[in-house]
């Protein structure tokens, strides 16, 4: 059965043909973060797909994928489109480089996975928890509970990491 | 400047300047067109025919693209009597017009057309909004949606934000050089009877406008607007009885992508652009470089696209595009002007097309600003380009148009003139 709810005044809608985010967002609900590895290559991808985007093939299986990483660059969106954010600006997108498979196959890839800045109960983050991060910040994976059977992954300051002196923020506050 | 004489049959070089634009047409810049999509098309497209010197039963071939916010092609055709022996309306946005060049030129090529006709019709303020607001912001979330528009990451600045932020941290390029991209082309566009802003701006002003998403202030994004926009695609051949000079194609390249296409961000560098590899394809199919262009058409749907596109297909090197758009090349007068209508930033946005029209009649010579027109019906430009004054370019001989869909996919197209 297709799993519909509302987050942030948006309605998502996960369909029962789309197997594998079906089985993405089933390991978010139980708050573990999943992803596939490729069953020819052993590659881990996101987001999730049908085939392997390096050696295209279809077989693979779910591993449990550790929820840590680095900001490799941001949006601070402070002018929202969807209305619910309007009373959450500024909030910040998240490009985070996970620390798995980091310049794999090639320096310049990486598991870049996209959320927004959150404290660790999953709400989109105040400005003062904003304005601490940029390039280079420290991150660690939660989980906005959206609806029983969904959840969506996101991204919190992972105060026990060793951070940077001074991340890298655009220049004008 | 001296073509090359290239003459050895081998694809893809054989095509060079076999194929002309003959014919180019848009309806008014505005916000409220009071008009359909299917009315702007149609004007867009019978005034493109008629700047040709063609009838609409001379043309046989009729393609568009939008993304589920405009007209079909069959209803133009059939409205201005048009019989196509082919049309087609592709998904998508400024990506596109380059793209459909070279497919007119391969559909001619093939037989299957004499001549084509390209359109976008969009009410790109008043129906859907092309910065997401409204329709497309109530959609249901669904499929890759899930990994994207969930994080309100939706529009397109929200989209490309992340390339142009890491653009900054990659190469030192400060706000100031970007916004610098804003005033330039507001300067064209104050000499764009035309253009639906004609009011200059300057750096300061840019970056005084309130933050939309960082990088983006408010006066970095392009303005949305309604319109019809259209092209005439035909032989070289065919082009000598049309009513203009001709605009000769030197070579295109369409729909180009980087490594994981819409998954763009997964590979790196993502400061670097589709522009990257299409720039391989562009230089060789025209013969020529980015040293031999006199004016470019960089997509500018923000003040960064076109820099990073400039950057990319090599007008100066990776990483110096905050220094090229703020040193004054770009500027009228400058070596290598862009977007001299105003393009996307000031005159309308169009989804690429409007940034080809200006620069077929850049090279016609017969750029539409306020200079008087003489005895022999041409404009006796001045090359005064202080406000209101002329946006002719003086010497423009060949030009480079460059179309952006997102930081991962392009299209870009050289024309020249005789």
């Amino acid at each position: 059965m297709a799993t519909q709810a509302t987050y942030l005044g948006m309605p998502l809608d996960l369909n029962d043909l789309d197997v594998e985010n079906v089985a993405y967002f089933k390991h978010c609900a139980a708050h573990d973060f999943h992803l596939q590895k490729c069953g020819a290559c052993s590659l881990v991808r996101y987001p999730p797909t049908t085939a392997c985007p390096w050696c295209a093939s279809p077989k693979s299986d779910w591993v449990k994928v550790e929820g840590k990483g680095e900001v490799h660059s941001y949006s601070e969106v402070h002018h929202a489109i969807q209305p619910a954010f309007k009373a959450h600006t500024p909030y910040l997108i998240l490009l985070v480089d996970l620390d798995t498979q980091k310049g794999r196959p090639t320096e310049h890839e990486s598991l870049r996975v996209v959320g927004n800045l959150v404290t660790p109960d999953g709400t989109l983050a105040p400005p003062d928890t904003v304005r601490r991060v940029g390039i280079g910040t420290r991150v660690r994976m939660v989980f906005s509970d959206v609806s029983p059977g969904l959840a969506i992954p996101q991204w919190t300051i992972d105060e026990g990491a060793a951070q940077p002196a001074k991340p890298w923020r655009y220049p004008q506050e | 400047m001296p073509m090359p004489a290239e003459t050895d049959a081998t694809s893809p070089k054989h095509l060079r300047d076999k194929y002309a634009i003959v014919g180019v047409g848009e309806t008014t810049y505005t916000r409220g067109s009071g008009k359909t999509t299917r009315a702007l098309g149609t004007w867009a497209v019978r005034n493109a025919i008629e700047d040709a010197g063609l009838k609409p039963s001379d043309v046989d071939g009729v393609l568009s693209y939008q993304s589920g916010d405009s007209t079909f092609s069959t209803f133009i055709a059939g409205d201005l009597g048009i019989r196509p022996n082919f049309y087609m309306d592709v998904f998508g946005g400024g990506s596109s017009t380059e793209a459909l060049v070279g497919m007119a030129m391969g559909l001619i090529e093939a037989g299957m057309c004499k001549v084509v006709v390209i359109f976008r019709a969009m009410n790109g303020f008043s129906q859907v909004r092309i910065g997401g607001t409204g329709a497309r912001a109530a959609a249901p979330v669904s499929g890759d949606m899930l990994h994207s528009r969930a994080y309100g990451w939706q529009s397109a600045g929200q989209m490309f934000s992340l390339t142009f932020m890491r653009h900054m941290y990659d190469y030192g390029t400060r706000p100031e050089q970007v916004a610098a991209v804003k005033a330039i082309h507001s300067e064209h566009a104050s000499n764009n009877p035309k253009a639906f802003y004609k009011q200059r701006f300057t750096v300061e002003d840019v970056l005084a406008s309130r933050i939309i998403c960082k990088p983006l202030h408010l006066l970095d994004c392009c303005v949305e607007t309604d319109n019809g926009t259209a092209l005439v695609v035909t032989s070289a051949e065919r082009a000598k009885d049309c009513r203009h000079p001709r605009t000769l194609i030197r070579g295109v390249v369409g729909r180009c992508n980087k490594p994981r296409t819409d998954m763009h961000y997964q590979h790196g560098p993502i400061s670097t652009v589709a522009g990257k590899y299409a720039r391989e394809i562009l230089w060789p199919n025209s013969g020529v470089g980015p040293e031999d262009v006199d004016i470019t058409g960089s997509y500018d749907a923000f003040t960064f696209t076109t820099m990073l596109q400039l950057e990319d297909y090599g007008f100066c090197k990776k990483g110096d595009g905050g220094a090229y758009v703020s040193d004054g090349s770009i500027r009228l007068g400058g070596r290598r002007p862009n977007n001299t209508s105003g393009g996307h930033l000031c005159e309308g946005y169009t989804h690429g097309l409007n940034m080809v029209i200006e620069n077929v009649r850049q090279l016609r010579h017969d750029a539409d600003d306020s200079c008087p027109v003489g005895p022999n019906g041409k404009r006796q430009h001045t090359y005064d380009y202080r406000e209101g004054g002329c946006r002719q370019v003086k010497k423009c001989e060949v030009s480079a148009n460059m179309g952006w869909a997102n930081p991962g996919t392009g299209s870009a197209m050289v024309m020249r003139n005789e």
